[in-house]
């Protein structure tokens, strides 16, 4: 073997990538179809698609599962690109959003506003934005000023995150109500996601997505690190504050509807890697596809397991997620580092 | 042609180069000497514009450096890395990298560069190792490739920060003779080198610097014959006529 991806030819990778597209479709159908209301295909066809608004089942599905699809969806592309970006940039591989502040930044705008302008939650998602950016900024602005070396830039990150989560509790010990629009902000979770709350998030992402995937090969420089980026002809400083930017737009826009959801942007991010290596444009698509899909194969299971109760994803998250990325870490030993 | 005038560059405001002045000959292998600190590397990075110059220029072609865009350095000057990354794509992918600089929107490699990237790699070894994922490549072989990725960018003046270091006898002496290959071609090859016998050996100029001053740049006999690397180093630097012509070896200085 001449590679230590586990897909590494062309013809593969399409595969994987298609095998991938298949398995997060399914999910989101799944995710329309199974709930704690049983009911038929037909019904959950005849609520996409057909003119009959009043049934109780259309209800359900185009005002509750809907909404919350497309939430964990979103989300989850959201945070892996997330990841991935910030982890090229930052060239580091333990930066993720929820570790380097971005995350916690984010949660700590929306809390604060939902605590002192309740009126304004529309706004939640370029507030959220502000608050990761202000996350991101403040560790990467730290960290350059002083020169610091790739693991100080993650333990700044992890000291801007704490201070943030202080602040994110202080708020919600404060002002209890001020998150109920959110539910389990701190753990992750979707219920109760409106269509209403997410169309400016959906934008926002949206918009991000396509600008990190056209500066793909940009992103590939980078990480090649940054004296050879620029002697390649790359203004490093400029592009690495941009898509530091459009990742803290990513996450913000997701922490703004689904809480502070944390390990996707970590893990996705590195799974993809195992499997495809690290050529950026199939290293950005596949983390997409694969954080969509796992979020919401995640927010099924949070739903169906313990139904009629309902566990926060970020749990879910958890307990499915991290397994799964110890046994791909450790599935294969040996390889050059 | 890339020319440093009066300069003076370091970190945090202290100079770590101080007014330095110097050419790089095109046709020409210039090894930079002089222990651990001594200015080598930030001297590199100045004359790639990576380091804003505290005092004095750099100029190539007659052109100031900070009048320059990065892409338009980019396609006078390559660079091999002492400290790099390596991530984990494919070998030829590494090497088109280096057609960055000549890549107008949208940016897609044409058939052009893909012969480029090829060449480059024929001519620094790594051929073979096209389609090999550069993490699966040993040090030696990681290096060939990252040296035709500075090849694929076809500049007149190719700087190397301790190319032979951490490599075999065999690879030190395969990189020395890319070098020479590239000077013959015409080009201005720049290296750092902690191997004295191969540095005189190889080169055709030696610059020594110590403590960021340029002590003195002329041809390997007259650096040796003026006794500065053995003063600089500390070391005795002795030369033997064999039939192989002049070969250099160091000893440690009698306490």
């Amino acid at each position: 073997m001449n590679s230590s991806r586990i897909f590494s030819t062309r013809r593969s990778k399409g595969c994987f990538l298609a095998g991938l597209c298949v398995f997060t479709l399914a999910a989101a159908v799944l995710s329309l179809w199974i709930g704690s209301v049983q009911m038929s295909p037909m019904q959950v066809l005849n609520a996409l698609f057909g003119r009959d608004r009043s049934s109780t089942a259309t209800r359900i599905v185009l005002y509750t599962r809907l909404p919350r699809t497309c939430a964990a969806l979103l989300a989850g592309a959201a945070l892996a690109v997330s990841g991935v970006v910030i982890q090229t940039v930052l060239n580091n591989p333990l930066a993720s959003p929820s570790i380097i502040g971005v995350n916690s930044g984010a949660g700590l705008a929306v809390g604060v506003v939902c605590a002192t302008a309740p009126l304004a939650q529309k706004y939640t998602p370029f507030v959220a934005f502000g608050g990761a950016l202000a996350g991101v900024l403040l560790v990467t602005g730290l960290s350059r000023r002083n020169g610091a070396a790739r693991t100080t830039v993650v333990l700044a990150g992890v000291a801007v995150s704490a201070l943030f989560s202080a602040g994110i509790d202080a708020v919600v010990t404060l002002v209890p109500e001020a998150l109920n629009g959110v539910s389990d902000f701190r753990i992750g979770g979707f219920t109760g996601v409106t269509m209403n709350q997410l169309a400016p998030a959906v934008g926002m992402i949206l918009v991000s997505l396509v600008i990190i995937f056209s500066l793909s090969q940009q992103l590939e420089r980078l990480g090649l690190g940054s004296d050879t980026a620029q002697t390649l002809g790359l203004s490093v400083q400029p592009m690495r504050i941009l898509l530091l930017i459009l990742a803290a737009a990513l996450a913000g826009a997701a922490v703004s509807f689904s809480g502070l959801l944390s390990f996707v942007g970590l893990i996705v991010p590195h799974s993809m890697r195992r499997f495809l290596g690290e050529d950026s444009l199939p290293l950005l698509v596949s983390s997409a596809l694969g954080g969509a899909f796992f979020v919401t194969v995640c927010d099924l299971l949070a739903r169906v397991l313990f139904a009629p109760f309902e566990l926060p994803v970020g749990i879910v998250l958890a307990f499915a997620g991290a397994p799964f990325f110890l046994w791909l870490l450790f599935r294969q030993r040996g390889g050059r580092a | 042609m890339i020319q440093i005038k009066n300069l003076s560059a370091g970190y945090g405001g202290k100079a770590v180069v101080k007014n330095v002045s110097l050419d790089f000959l095109p046709g020409e292998v210039l090894a930079l000497l002089g222990p651990n600190g001594s200015g080598k590397s930030t001297l590199l990075k100045a004359a790639l514009g990576l380091l804003q110059a505290m005092e004095g220029e750099v100029l190539y072609d007659g052109t100031e450096i900070r009048r320059m865009k990065r892409k338009e350095i980019a396609q006078k000057a390559a660079f091999l890395t002492q400290s790099r990354n390596t991530p984990s794509i494919q070998a030829l992918r590494m090497v088109l990298h280096g057609r960055f600089p000549y890549l107008s929107y949208p940016r897609r490699y044409c058939k052009q560069d893909y012969a480029i990237a090829r060449r480059a790699m024929d001519a620094t070894g790594s051929r073979e190792h096209e389609n090999t994922d550069v993490t699966c490549l040993s040090g030696g072989q990681r290096q060939s490739v990252y040296l035709a990725m500075a090849l694929a960018q076809e500049t007149q003046t190719v700087f190397m920060d301790e190319p032979t270091t951490y490599l075999d006898i065999n690879r030190r002496f395969q990189t020395m003779q890319t070098a020479r290959t590239l000077a013959k071609e015409g080009r201005a090859v720049v290296l750092v080198l902690h191997d004295l016998p191969l540095a005189l050996r190889e080169a055709d100029r030696i610059a020594v610097f110590e403590q960021g001053v340029l002590l003195c740049c002329d041809k390997p006999e007259a650096v040796f014959e003026s006794g500065v690397t053995e003063r600089v180093f500390g070391v005795g630097v002795h030369r033997v006529d064999t039939h192989h012509g002049a070969q250099y070896y160091c000893t440690a200085k009698e306490v």
